[in-house]
């Protein structure tokens, strides 16, 4: 009966240390949320309640939406990271696919090379990063960032598909060598679709710090037509730091394509994190 | 294995690694080749000009610049500390409490704890910015709460808060990481383990402390490794909420800020690409040197449990 007792209190602490932290976590967002949908008045009356019939208002979404090319920074994201992610995933599958299927001489000093970028950061080599752009004419395209998130991405692709690659059967591999496949077919037809989760969780780890990357496109592409939204955003909310409705409602409208993302794909970036992915 | 079988020519598996080897020679290795390379290059009338290390002189010997130079180093080590002594602890200890089997609604902490960490680092700066600045009013109204309103200060406009004040803010947006792996590594833990422990009497916080925390070693290392890589390589967030100049009076001043600035320069001074190159050559080798001394001297004493 005690050691009942005692695991019911060991439970309530812990959930209360648990609700407080969320709170800790949640707060600065919810009042963020909270405050862009009341008026100005009410934002700084009563900065912690609810918006009412009264306080309602969206005044802020309305001057965020007709100044800030929201639209066009959310679709230049989009762009940017689906691409990144695409070739981050075929490349990346690629040169895993050779590196666990083929033995060859220089197989494991390519393994090493291809793994240096992984502790590296790719910041380190900005300023010759943007001389190669200058001189490629690439400098305020898109292209220029996909080009760098893919090459920043390459190294953890490589090392976590290359690892999932090596537990496909050899014999199923073999199977379509001697019903005459080619080594692409085998590579595109049998093996890709066999490593599709572990496709999924290099997606879900780059998926979100290429989003909110704000480094590279302050430096490669900060021109209008290119501003990504975390760029667009950091630099709209600078214009207007006195503007609260605005500032909080171009904040909110940040906030919402990552949190449906991550809606979305929760379920599978915790099970990549936890299944060992990055041990 | 097929490949014994030794095909003629195997031109497939250069066709395999050729996309991947070429972006990431182009725009990963040879970017930091090129980083170097300008680092020992001084621009003269237009020209690059060999000077060997004289940068590097410059930047050492200079006291404009070594004043510069070590004041980033010297926050950017305060600013890791406070990461290693907040951030993993209560990483840690969530960790730990999600990963009692009666404990419910883990899926609901996991998921809301992570959340700041998927925000971007301009979302997590303005946000704070708003939250801790007087004008709006919610610190001091929430410290009026609980009584200790007097204790109120303009944290980031302060010169001798306001670099630990950012650090903070870092913990608050990434304690998700050391979180989840962790909970990753607690789970991997086989249960007869822990049920021997108990036959022995140990329970509770005692086999926190002499069964998992042991075992979880291993996975303490590996945060501490990629928290100083983030950590030195930091600028977006000091950016964001103190502006380039790492405002007050350079105070949050970070390695990824000087050389943002020195690259691009300032209202004061042009920005200086081969200056900007050695400050990046010196983060190389800072970064370098911590992940050196992870490999060869922490990883290889640690004992690698396998289940």
């Amino acid at each position: 009966m005690q050691r009942v007792k005692h695991n019911w209190l060991n439970l309530t602490l812990a959930h209360t240390a648990l609700i407080a932290y969320t709170i800790i976590a949640l707060f600065p967002v919810v009042v963020i949320l909270v405050n862009s949908f009341k008026t100005r008045k009410a934002i700084f009356r009563e900065p912690l309640a609810l918006p009412n019939s009264e306080t309602f208002s969206l005044v802020g979404y309305e001057t965020v939406l007709k100044q800030g090319d929201y639209f066009g920074y959310f679709q230049n994201s989009l762009i940017v990271t689906v691409g990144s992610l695409f070739f981050i995933l075929l490349f990346g599958a690629m040169a895993a696919f050779a590196l666990s299927e083929y033995r060859f001489r220089g197989n494991t000093l390519m393994g090493l090379y291809l793994a240096i970028g992984i502790m590296i950061p790719i910041r380190l080599g900005t300023v010759a990063i943007l001389q190669f752009m200058v001189a490629a004419g690439l400098v305020n395209t898109l292209t220029a960032l996909i080009l760098v998130y893919t090459a920043s991405g390459l190294p953890l692709s490589v090392f976590i598909l290359s690892e999932f690659m090596r537990q496909v059967s050899a014999d199923l591999k073999d199977a379509g060598r001697i019903d005459g496949l080619s080594e692409y077919r085998i590579f595109f037809q049998l093996v890709l679709p066999l490593v599709r989760p572990a496709l999924a969780t290099v997606a879900v780890f780059n998926m979100i710090p290429i989003w909110n990357d704000l480094w590279f496109p302050l430096i490669l592409a900060p021109g209008e037509d290119t501003k990504t939204l975390t760029l667009g955003s950091q630099v709209f909310i600078g214009q207007f730091v006195t503007d609260w409705n605005a500032v909080l409602s171009g904040l909110s409208l940040a906030i919402l394509p990552v949190m449906i993302l991550y809606v979305i794909f929760s379920k599978q970036l915790i099970r990549g994190i936890t299944s060992g992915a990055v041990k | 294995m097929s490949a014994e079988q030794r095909p003629r020519r195997r031109w497939h598996i250069a066709v395999f690694l050729a996309p991947a080897v070429l972006v990431y020679t182009a725009l990963m290795i040879l970017p930091l080749f090129g980083t170097l390379k300008l680092s020992l290059y001084e621009a003269v009338d237009n020209r690059q000009v060999f000077v060997g290390f004289d940068n590097f002189a410059t930047l050492f010997g200079d006291p404009n610049w070594s004043e510069s130079f070590w004041r980033a180093l010297k926050n950017n080590t305060w600013f890791f500390f406070i990461h290693m002594a907040v951030q993993n602890p209560i990483g840690i200890a969530i960790a730990a409490m999600l990963s009692v089997p009666a404990l419910r609604f883990k899926a609901f902490y996991r998921t809301a704890i992570f959340i700041p960490t998927i925000l971007s680092f301009v979302i997590v700066g303005f946000a704070w910015k708003l939250i801790l600045s007087p004008l709006w009013g919610i610190a001091p109204g929430l410290l009026d709460m609980v009584g200790l309103r007097h204790l109120f200060q303009p944290w980031l406009g302060k010169e001798e808060y306001a670099l630990t004040t950012i650090a903070l803010i870092s913990v608050w947006q990434f304690v998700g990481i050391p979180m989840m792996l962790i909970y990753a590594a607690l789970l991997s833990i086989p249960d007869e383990i822990l049920e021997a422990g108990e036959i022995d009497g140990i329970t509770g916080m005692a086999a926190f402390w002499k069964i998992k925390l042991p075992l979880i070693l291993p996975s303490i290392g590996i945060i501490s490794i990629l928290t100083f890589v983030g950590n030195f390589n930091a600028f977006d967030l000091v950016y964001t909420i103190e502006g380039a100049m790492a405002a007050p009076n350079f105070s949050t001043e970070v390695m990824g800020t000087f050389l943002f600035r020195t690259f691009f320069g300032h209202q004061t001074q042009p920005g200086d690409p081969n200056m900007g190159a050695t400050i990046a050559m010196m983060m190389f080798l800072i970064i370098l040197a911590g992940v050196t001394i992870y490999l060869f001297f922490i990883q290889t004493r640690m004992r690698r449990y396998q289940f």
